[in-house]
């Protein structure tokens, strides 16, 4: 069994003070690293010899407006399916640089988590093979789960009074 | 033996000793509205209700709709059930413009009626954004028998219809309105 306590001091020791911001919501340990250090922490838990992570559960983002500079966070899910353990890593971006590189050279299943992060949140996925929308319309030209949007638009008239009490 | 089966009444028209005349508008409106045969675009819990009014409880093969068909072009009625997104839009006027006239449109439930509750940049508010609608059957979903009813009432605009009013302006410039020629 890994406990939470044994992979945070091994990250600690490899990452160094690249790894930081430790949280367990729920029991479930949860860190954050720099962009530099995301996919390689990644492979390194992939490829270790105990922890096994070999399977990345989730792929997301996150908008935080009113953070400055880190307006934006990746959020990658691991699971090692040999103990069952389960890790959550942030990586936080700024707004004026919204890059990241891609995971998809190790889990072939971030192909589609990265398209639709991109979809919904326009982070750039540097080196995926084809980041284009997956879920949305093409020419859609927004994203629409950004919280920059007013709930409703006063001034739409598609849902009229009559039948929707507007 | 007495039968409970109810065979449709004859047209109005005239008859004689060996003889019954009728008009072609009232007898074709009559063969059509009792065969119509309904394209099921389902996609999402309207489409669940409707296997339902499919099946033998309800029964819609009793209206002369017990053959759906799933190419656009053999089917008379376009029965759209549940929330149609906007990247399926296209999609559901390809469809359309894929039947042959004469064809009509029902709208089943609350999302292909208006967008329902998915008030949102994904979901199209209506069909009738995209194509012309006969029916709207309201309700979230609707039962069975409203949907039943709703065929009804198509089958009434189809006894009624005029056989020339898919040629008429009226109907060209309603085609127009929505881009289709
Ligand atoms: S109207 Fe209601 S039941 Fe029908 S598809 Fe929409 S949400 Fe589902």
């Amino acid at each position: 069994m890994l406990t939470n306590q044994e992979v945070a001091e091994d990250l600690l020791k490899k990452f160094g003070d690249d790894v930081f911001d430790f949280e367990e919501p729920y029991g479930l340990l949860t860190l954050t690293t720099t962009r530099e250090q995301a996919i390689p922490m990644l492979e390194y838990l992939f490829h270790h010899e105990k922890f096994q992570a070999n399977f990345l559960t989730d792929l997301t983002g996150i908008h935080y407006p009113d953070s400055e500079g880190k307006e934006f966070a990746v959020v990658y899910h691991v699971h090692s399916l040999v103990h069952n353990f389960r890790v959550r890593i942030k990586v936080f971006l700024a707004e004026a640089d919204i890059h990241i590189p891609t995971a998809t050279g190790l889990y072939a299943s971030a192909n589609w988590m990265e398209r639709e992060t991109y979809d919904f949140f326009g982070i750039l996925f540097d080196g995926h093979p084809n980041l284009k929308r997956i879920l949305n319309i093409e020419e859609m030209d927004y994203f629409p789960m950004r919280r920059q949007y007013p709930l409703e638009d006063s001034t739409r008239e598609d849902k009229i009074d009559a039948l929707f009490g507007r | 033996m007495k039968s409970s089966v109810e065979i449709v009444k004859a047209p109005e028209g005239h008859s004689g000793a060996g003889f019954f005349a009728s008009s072609f508008d009232e007898v074709i409106g009559i063969a059509r509205s009792n065969s119509l045969w309904p394209l099921p675009f389902a996609t999402s819990c309207c489409g669940i209700e409707f296997m339902a009014t499919m099946g033998s409880h309800y029964d819609i093969a009793r209206f002369g709709s017990e053959r759906p068909s799933f190419s656009p072009r053999q089917a008379d009625i376009l029965m759209v059930m549940g929330t149609i997104a906007k990247k399926m839009a296209p999609i559901v006027k390809q469809v359309y413009l894929q039947m042959a006239e004469p064809r009509w449109v029902m709208a089943m439930g609350a999302c292909a009626s208006s967008g329902g509750i998915f008030d949102s940049y994904s979901v199209l508010q209506g069909i009738d954004r995209i194509i012309p609608v006969d029916v709207y059957v309201p309700g979230c979903p609707p039962r069975p028998e409203q949907v039943i009813d709703g065929l009804m009432q198509i089958q009434e605009l189809a006894r009624n219809e005029s056989l020339r009013r898919r040629n008429s302006d009226e109907y060209q410039q309603l085609l127009q309105s929505y881009n289709i020629q």
